[in-house]
């Protein structure tokens, strides 16, 4: 592919750390990725309208509040909505391992916890791209 | 629907298609373009610039509502610097335009500068062309004054705003040697810190001395944070316009645009032939050795190169 692969970081939820957030947005240009960041305390509705103005290929979205059984199924709803269901979508952030079964299921591609290294994160976006 | 009859009708994920292919130089794209074309130029298109952490897109956000409430149609390109090391970046300017994502007649569209080299101004004005097209009544371009690539893409605007911050001091100087000339608008932002009356003031002496001028560009002091002086900068941007089309400025500033475009887009077409044409023949690479042998010399080889693309078709 000779255009860089674009990615929408952002952060929904109430909580106000983005550093996670951040630190993935930098491994990700690192790796030669676009990113486009969309800062803090994001809504679902905001998240995607940005995905799509942005034409992105990944989405992915870091939540420490523990709200993310609801945002993140939201965004992928909103997402096939928009009839942009070939957009890959992650997400990162606390998040029990027994939330992840279900999450999957509601179309998140994947999920990482804290202490994964981001160069797994990085393969999982290069190998599983929609499009 | 095809996407050209999508964009026309104001599809929100058309248009963003359509900038991603204009950015991928997409052949389709251009097809679509230049079935549009007629359809283009009447946004009025603002270029936003000057030095990083002044406040562009702060600002940027808050003409944007201003425009909002007229209810006009807004397109937003916000240009950030891509890392000429790894081809990555981090385009963080709508965290400054986050309630605009959920405002529909509001279209923002980030863009590094990749390696475009001159390509750059070639994916802003192709954004520019599709945002036109999606039927929006302004649009903004936002980049960073520094190079002249850069300066190259603000100058494609219709007006140029400048920012400036207080306490730039010698840094006036600096900026004045390549991009004072360049703005129709100069807006001293952060106008809550100290200095910034002294800013506004330094700026005027210095446009008063550009004897040439004919109109002289209008100095205001703004505080985006706090949307302060933002009517009064939509004014004066608007006034710009109707000066423009009084004077008939308008007209030839675009016919100044376009000749620079056209140029810079053939140039890169004939650059583009000669290298396939090398792929497949190798004319460049003989040419070329025969060069450093001093076997012909360049001005000849570079007519015979252009000799060797005359029947091919684009
Ligand atoms: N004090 C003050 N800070 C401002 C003003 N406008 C913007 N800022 C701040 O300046 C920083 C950079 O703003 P940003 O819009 O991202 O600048 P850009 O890099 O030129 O796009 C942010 O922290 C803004 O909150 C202003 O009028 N006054
Ligand atoms: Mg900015």
């Amino acid at each position: 592919m000779d255009r860089p692969i674009r990615v929408l970081v952002a952060k929904p939820g109430l909580d106000g750390h983005d550093r996670g957030a951040k630190v993935i947005a930098r491994a990700l240009r690192d790796a030669g990725m676009e990113v486009i960041y969309t800062g803090l305390r994001q809504t679902p509705e905001q998240i995607v309208s940005a995905a799509i103005q942005e034409d992105v290929d990944v989405v992915a979205m870091s939540i420490l509040s523990g709200a993310h059984n609801h945002l993140f199924p939201k965004v992928v709803e909103l997402m096939k909505e928009e009839g942009a269901d070939d957009v890959l979508i992650i997400g990162g952030g606390v998040i029990p391992d027994d939330d992840i079964p279900g999450l999957k299921e509601a179309g998140v591609a994947e999920l990482f916890t804290p202490g994964t290294p981001t160069t797994d994160v990085i393969d999982f976006i290069k190998t599983n791209l929609k499009r | 629907m095809k996407l050209a009859e999508r964009l026309l009708d104001g599809d929100r994920r058309a248009c963003a298609r359509l900038i991603s292919m204009v950015e991928n130089n997409d052949k389709e794209a251009i097809e679509i373009i230049k079935e549009l074309y007629k359809h283009t130029g009447n946004a009025h298109v603002i270029g936003i610039t000057g030095p990083p952490g002044g406040g562009k897109s702060t600002l940027t956000d808050k003409l944007a509502k201003a425009l909002r409430k007229e209810n006009k149609k807004v397109g937003i390109i916000a240009v950030d610097p891509t890392s000429p090391f790894t081809g990555g970046s981090i385009l963080g300017d709508r965290v400054r335009m986050s309630d605009l994502a959920l405002d529909s007649g509001v279209f923002i569209r980030s863009m590094g500068t990749r390696g475009h080299l001159g390509g750059l101004s070639k994916a802003t004005q192709g954004a520019v062309k599709v945002l036109d097209i999606f039927g929006c009544d302004y649009i903004f371009i936002e980049t960073v004054g520094v190079g002249q690539s850069e300066v190259d893409i603000v100058k494609t605007a219709d007006t140029v705003v400048l920012i400036m911050v207080p306490g730039l001091g010698d840094d006036i100087q600096a900026i004045k040697a390549g991009t004072m000339e360049i703005g129709d608008i100069f807006a001293v932002n952060k106008s809550d810190l100290f200095g910034a009356p002294k800013t506004a003031t330094e700026i005027k002496m210095m446009l008063d001395m550009n004897p040439n001028m004919e109109r002289k560009p209008p100095v205001l002091q703004v505080i985006a944070t706090k949307n302060e002086g933002m009517d009064n900068l939509v004014d004066e941007i608007k006034k710009h316009m109707s000066y423009m089309q009084e004077a008939n400025k308008l007209q030839k500033r675009r016919e100044s645009n376009a000749k620079t475009e056209i140029i810079k887009l053939a140039e890169e077409e004939i650059i583009s032939l000669i290298l396939r044409k090398n792929e497949t023949m190798g004319l460049l690479d003989d040419i070329a050795k025969g060069v450093a042998m001093r076997e012909i010399d360049p001005y000849s080889a570079r007519d015979k190169i252009l000799d060797s693309i005359k029947d091919i078709t684009i």
